[in-house]
């Protein structure tokens, strides 16, 4: 019997971005296998960010190659709107829409993306509102919502599409502390359910209970990719390292 | 003095006709005013410069001329070129011009004032451009350029008078001649007032109802109210979520 070996869902080759002269990211390359969670670490300005938003073609790389789901992606960026309808993102500031309640965020992208009726998009958003544990607060809007209350609305926002990959920019940056758990415990959740995740984030905790492989990013380069074992394990790279004593104080 | 005549003219066809008339041009030059409005607002945000430019120069002459120069332009320039419009077309397309103008400016700036994450996260779900705008900017912006589109309406009704310049027999023409005729002033100026007071007083009230209609947490305020008992879970629920 022969053993195929899975290609990665989302493979990053040597993909370089630059605004104006200055190179936000240099040659990165980043494999992310089907049910893995990817946490990326690193000093702001390191281009984490940029990296997560190149992933889904809203900043489309200078050159380079991303392979999601066995295609290139980047062969032709009028495929984009597509392709972002396989990948979810979290942002750091939530941004949801005012105008509509929680349910009705949830419901959007289905409706007037997939198609579907209105009624079903119900169906799924209220699923999705129990899965985030917030089901009583369908018809509160986004500014009578907490931070967390509102970043989980987001994350179930984004899984309304049904999405192969999820990126989380900073998702508990914005966070009051005591906020920060119940967003983590949702995120660790769909990762231990296999939910392919790209994680952007200062939480080691998480990275330490969620993560399968982490990412330390300097100056836009990828400087360790390590598995988590490995990672807390102490063999990690000096410049890591150094990072790492800093966050943790 | 004599407020029968007042009522006379109030009751009159030739005041009545020429209010219907005030009332058609302010709302047709309004209506044309933010369709034009729209499309210079969305074209000012579109990534061709040529575009962009031309959208500028439109501005710049619509808000740098007064309007009246604009309707007596419109009227007795364009025929010179062949181009033979009647005073009433003449007039609305005048108003709707300067008005989309000054309209363009109001959207933008309701279009700006939807965050541009909101944006990114519509395109992040797999939505178009125009899907977009549609779902996400445009029922932002317009609850927050309502209230100065209100102004915009009432500012409309007045300025509408000035079409008279090119013998379109609206509200304030009618009242002028009828006093030119018998020197009662007073009394034609009143009706007309009384008239003008009344259409702006319906274009508040319907500026109120547009508020209120999009409001987007007013179909649950006026849902009934929950009885005490289902009120207390609730609170008990949320402060459990907290």
């Amino acid at each position: 019997m022969t053993t195929s070996v899975q290609p990665p869902l989302l493979e990053l080759m040597g993909v370089h971005k630059s605004f104006g002269h200055y190179a936000v990211l240099k040659a990165c390359s980043l494999d992310v296998k089907s049910r893995e969670t990817v946490v990326i670490i690193g000093p702001s300005g390191s281009g984490k960010s940029t990296l997560l938003r190149c992933v889904n073609l809203l900043e489309p790389p200078d050159s380079g190659n991303i392979f999601f789901d066995g295609a290139d992606i980047t062969s032709d960026l009028r495929n984009a709107t597509e392709i972002r309808r396989h990948i979810g993102m979290v942002f750091q500031n939530f941004e949801l829409f005012q105008h509509l309640s929680a349910v009705e965020n949830i419901m959007l992208a289905p409706m007037k993306v997939s198609g579907i009726s209105r009624a079903d998009a119900h169906d799924i958003a209220t699923d999705l509102l129990r899965k985030v544990h917030i089901p009583e607060k369908a018809d509160f809007f986004p500014d009578e919502l907490s931070g967390g209350q509102q970043q989980r609305i987001a994350i179930a926002r984004a899984l309304a599409m049904k999405p192969k990959l999820m990126l989380y920019d900073e998702p508990t940056s914005a966070l009051d502390p005591e906020m920060i758990r119940e967003v983590l415990d949702v995120m660790a959740e769909l990762s231990s359910e296999g939910m392919t995740s790209i994680v952007v984030t200062h939480e080691m905790g998480f990275a330490k209970r969620a993560a399968d492989q982490i990412v330390f990013m300097e100056n836009g380069e990828v400087i360790e990719n390590a598995s988590s074992e490995e990672f807390f394990g102490g063999t990690v790279n000096e410049r890591a390292r150094r990072f790492l004593d800093q966050i943790l104080h | 003095m004599s407020l029968e005549l007042v009522f006379d003219y109030l009751v009159s066809p030739a005041f009545f006709h020429g209010a219907m008339l005030t009332l058609l041009i302010t709302a047709t030059s309004l209506l044309f005013g933010i369709i034009v409005g729209l499309v210079v607002a969305l074209l000012q945000e579109s990534r061709f410069r040529f575009l962009q430019g031309s959208t500028l120069v439109y501005l710049w002459l619509f808000r740098g001329t007064p309007v009246l120069f604009q309707i007596i332009f419109i009227y007795n320039v364009l025929p010179t070129f062949g181009i033979r419009l009647s005073a009433f077309v003449s007039a609305v397309i005048a108003l709707s011009l300067n008005e989309g103008a000054y309209m363009a400016e109001i959207i933008r700036s309701g279009l700006q004032a939807v965050k541009k994450g909101q944006r990114t996260a519509g395109l992040a779900l797999g939505m178009t451009r125009a899907a977009v705008m549609r779902y996400i900017v445009i029922p932002q912006a317009a609850r927050i350029i309502l209230p100065p589109i209100g102004n915009q309406m009432i500012g409309m009704l007045k300025t509408s008078a000035l079409v008279s310049v090119v013998a379109v027999e609206e509200l304030l023409l009618v009242a002028n001649q009828t006093a030119s005729s018998n020197f009662r002033y007073f009394e034609a100026l009143t009706a007309a007032g009384i008239y003008y007071l009344a259409l702006t007083t319906l274009f508040m009230v319907f500026q109120y109802f547009l508020e209120r209609s999009l409001d987007p947490k007013r179909a649950r305020r006026s849902q009934k109210s929950v009885p005490l008992l289902d009120r207390l879970t609730l609170i008990t629920q949320q402060t459990e979520s907290r």
